[in-house]
């Protein structure tokens, strides 16, 4: 009598333990995780959308391809992934853990008929002489050997690394770890960020998700500073900061100077140098094209401003020496977006000590205002990424597990030797999980030797 | 002398062991197998001497760094690297034929690097300041050489079994004569792909460790990030295959030759055509 449930039950299992659908899930996963790579990924840029049709976007929108790698259904491919390797793992176990931890000791006629490495050395003498002689032997050129009587005959078994043959078991379970691991940190973590101007500090801190976060803590920035190679390209980005519990300095954590490549960690919240800019304000002024009407204009670090005629500007970079960008002329100089207000942009660099320029720039474009740069105050900010990631210890341990792992099961063989004494003859056989010429080389050795050591013996 | 002399005898060196290597198939004479090896290996110890002065010429110049920084030293350094797995092989199974099929690979890239890039040394930007650019980028490096001598490997694997199917044809069957039999070409190929998968799976960890040193992220979805999970992917499957029916020879070596074009696209690919933090490609 058949019962369908257990068909089915039975059947899932079998779905789930066949390495064919670890294969259809493993070029699933490959081909799927290009679409990410293509298709930008978060909040999409203005270009990229005014490329592409509203169709492909409400699609794409409702395929979750902007966040494919958190949409659910590459997570369900990755959860199959998942239980599939377990499935495999716990149908495959119970053998090897049996060939592992029970090995087969004795050398019978039907082990010996699946052996191909086998020779029979002829050795007349006392059984257990000889096989006293064979654990010696074995003992100091492969391993301690088990002996077992028999059958009327004496047998010896010895095996090197029997454990490697875990090591795949051992990948498999990385890969969970370090699932869990990611898990703990999406569960438990956050990813934000910080901006802190020089002589600020902070207590919280905003969060991808736009949330903000107290840190517990206050964090100051001392001072931030850039160094620069011979031919300008920046050589260092550096923040020095400090930590302040109740507004006091904590100790080992004043002054603390923090670049990419080295951040600080403070209560298992780490600081990422990232970003910078200056906070302090630009200095303009703006007239007439004949220098008539002229006023002085500050624009915040990172505002913007209302001109006269109804456009508004901001900075987005300065120098106090535009002579590294353009050899001929000298002094301070910013770059600057200006948006018209009937919402044309354009972008224009303003000099301090080149009004010629700033004036002809200004008459290139019609009435004006002519815009003069006066300079501007340093106060530099800080950009930090900040991370807290309780689970992160968890992933590397699993990395650790799957190299190892890695490295045991495609290095090492689980090698075994087997030898039976009985009526004046030494039968030895052996054989390998892997690499089995290399395994038959050293096999062969080791016979040469036994005779050897077995006809040496019988000489004295 | 010059980093840059060394680098062009390599580039020749690798062109004519290639050249010798072609000849040794159409004339079968054992001493062009050797002869061809014998100048893969001069071009390899060229081109180590080059690197390591290049080396030394950073710091001459005081940005003292490894010359591992651009997409021009990565690619001599890939070049190098495959001589190098190469080598090793040939060391350990003599199979010389297979250089016909891996030589390719090297010349390219030096030729490539000295003809199409910009040689010069420029100093290392803040976010490549850092111990683990050695570490991720030689485990990446030696990873993807193994990939393509596998790769190598498994096209001579399909020319030679494709023949084997096919009617007798004397003239190829000649020069296919040489190859190893399909039976080793195949073990080979597992073989290369047994060294290039730990190395892979080393060099996407020293790479998330450095992300969550440097940003506090292991892992971010960059292009190439999943491009090197793409492959890691493809190669994990390749070594399930082996123990399934049905995956095993020619799919095999098919997916070996797949893997390895995911890993040029990993390595060249996004840099070119995507965007990311790996920025050294340019555009």
């Amino acid at each position: 009598m058949t019962n369908p449930k257990k068909d089915i039950l039975q059947s899932l299992w079998d779905f789930f333990c066949s390495l064919k659908l670890t294969m259809a899930l493993l070029i699933s996963l490959a081909l799927i995780s290009i679409i990410g790579t293509i298709i930008p990924q978060g909040i999409p840029p203005q270009e990229y959308l005014a490329k592409i049709s509203q169709a492909k976007l409400t699609f794409y929108k409702a395929a979750g391809f902007f966040d494919m790698y958190h949409s659910w259904w590459f997570i369900l491919l990755l959860y199959l992934l998942t239980v599939n390797l377990i499935a495999c793992s716990v149908k495959r176990l119970p053998y090897i853990w049996k060939i592992v931890t029970q090995p087969v000791t004795v050398l019978d006629a039907a082990l010996e008929r699946s052996l191909s490495n086998l020779t029979t050395i002829k050795s007349p003498g006392v059984p257990e002489a000889v096989g006293e002689r064979v654990a010696a032997f074995l003992k100091t050129e492969f391993a301690q050997p088990v002996v077992t009587q028999s059958d009327g005959a004496l047998h010896l078994f010895a095996q090197k690394t029997p454990w490697c043959r875990l090591s795949v078991y051992c990948v498999h379970l990385s890969v969970i770890i370090i699932f869990i691991g990611s898990i703990i940190g999406s569960l438990f973590g956050y990813k934000g960020f910080v901006n802190i101007t020089e002589g600020g500090s902070v207590s919280k801190v905003v969060s991808r998700s736009e949330k903000e976060l107290p840190l517990g803590f206050s964090l100051r920035l001392e001072q931030f500073s850039i160094a620069k190679y011979a031919n300008g390209t920046p050589k260092e980005f550096k923040s020095i900061l400090t930590v302040l519990e109740n507004g006091r300095p904590v100790p080992d954590y004043t002054n603390v100077r923090v670049i990419v490549n080295d951040p600080l960690t403070y209560k298992g919240i780490t600081f990422y140098q990232s970003s910078y800019g200056n906070a302090g304000n630009y200095f303009f002024t703006a007239s007439d094209l004949d220098g008539k009407n002229a006023v002085s204009l500050t624009v915040a670090g990172q505002g913007s401003v209302s001109l006269p005629d109804g456009s508004s500007m901001h900075v987005t970079e300065a120098t106090n020496d535009v002579s590294q960008f353009i050899p001929e002329l000298s002094g301070p100089a910013a770059q600057v977006e200006m948006h018209t207000a009937d919402g044309k942009a354009e972008s224009f660099v303003v000099y301090a000590k080149h009004p010629e320029l700033n004036i002809k720039h200004a008459q290139e474009h019609g009435k004006g205002p002519v815009l003069h740069y006066k300079g501007a105050e340093e106060k530099m900010y800080t950009g930090l990424q900040v991370a807290k990631d309780p689970g992160v210890e968890i992933v590397w341990l699993g990395c650790l597990l799957m190299v190892v792992g890695i490295y045991s099961a495609f290095f090492l063989s689980h090698r075994r030797v087997w030898v039976r004494i009985q009526d004046g003859a030494v039968t030895i056989g052996g054989n390998a999980s892997k690499n089995q010429g290399g395994f038959q080389l050293a096999f062969e050795v080791l016979v040469d030797r036994l005779k050897a050591e077995l006809t040496k013996e019988k000489l004295t | 002398m010059t980093s840059s002399l060394f680098f062009n005898i390599t580039t020749f060196a690798y062109l004519a062991s290639m050249l010798i290597f072609f000849t040794f198939l159409a004339v079968r004479a054992k001493a062009l197998g050797t002869a061809a090896i014998a100048v893969a290996y001069g071009g390899l110890f060229a081109q180590t001497v080059a690197i390591g002065l290049r080396w030394k010429e950073s710091y001459d110049m005081g940005m003292g760094h490894a010359p591992l920084s651009n997409l021009y030293e990565s690619v001599v350094f890939f070049s190098w690297t495959i001589v190098l797995i190469y080598v090793l092989l040939d060391l350990k199974f003599t199979y010389r034929v297979i250089g016909a099929f891996v030589m390719p690979f090297a010349l390219l890239g030096m030729a490539w690097a000295q003809l199409g890039m910009n040689t010069g040394i420029e100093p290392l930007v803040p976010a490549l300041q850092s111990n683990w650019l050695l570490y991720h980028v030689i485990t990446c490096f030696l990873g993807y050489a193994a990939f393509a001598v596998a790769c190598g490997i498994s096209i001579m694997y399909l020319i030679k079994a494709g023949s084997e199917e096919s009617a007798e044809k004397p003239a190829g069957n000649a020069l296919l004569a040489m190859f190893p039999p399909i039976k080793v070409l195949d073990d080979l190929n597992y073989r290369a792909i047994m060294v290039g998968f730990p190395l892979l799976t080393l060099g996407i960890i020293t790479g998330a460790a450095w992300a969550n040193y440097a940003w506090g992220t292991y892992w971010s979805w960059d292009p190439k990030e999943t491009w090197s999970l793409i492959v890691w992917f493809v190669y994990a499957a390749f070594l399930h295959a082996r123990i399934t029916k049905g995956w095993v020879g020619k799919r095999a070596a098919w997916l070996s030759i797949v893997g390895f074009a995911a890993t040029i696209f990993c390595y060249l690919g996004v840099n070119l055509f995507l965007s990311g933090l790996h920025s050294y490609g340019g555009k």
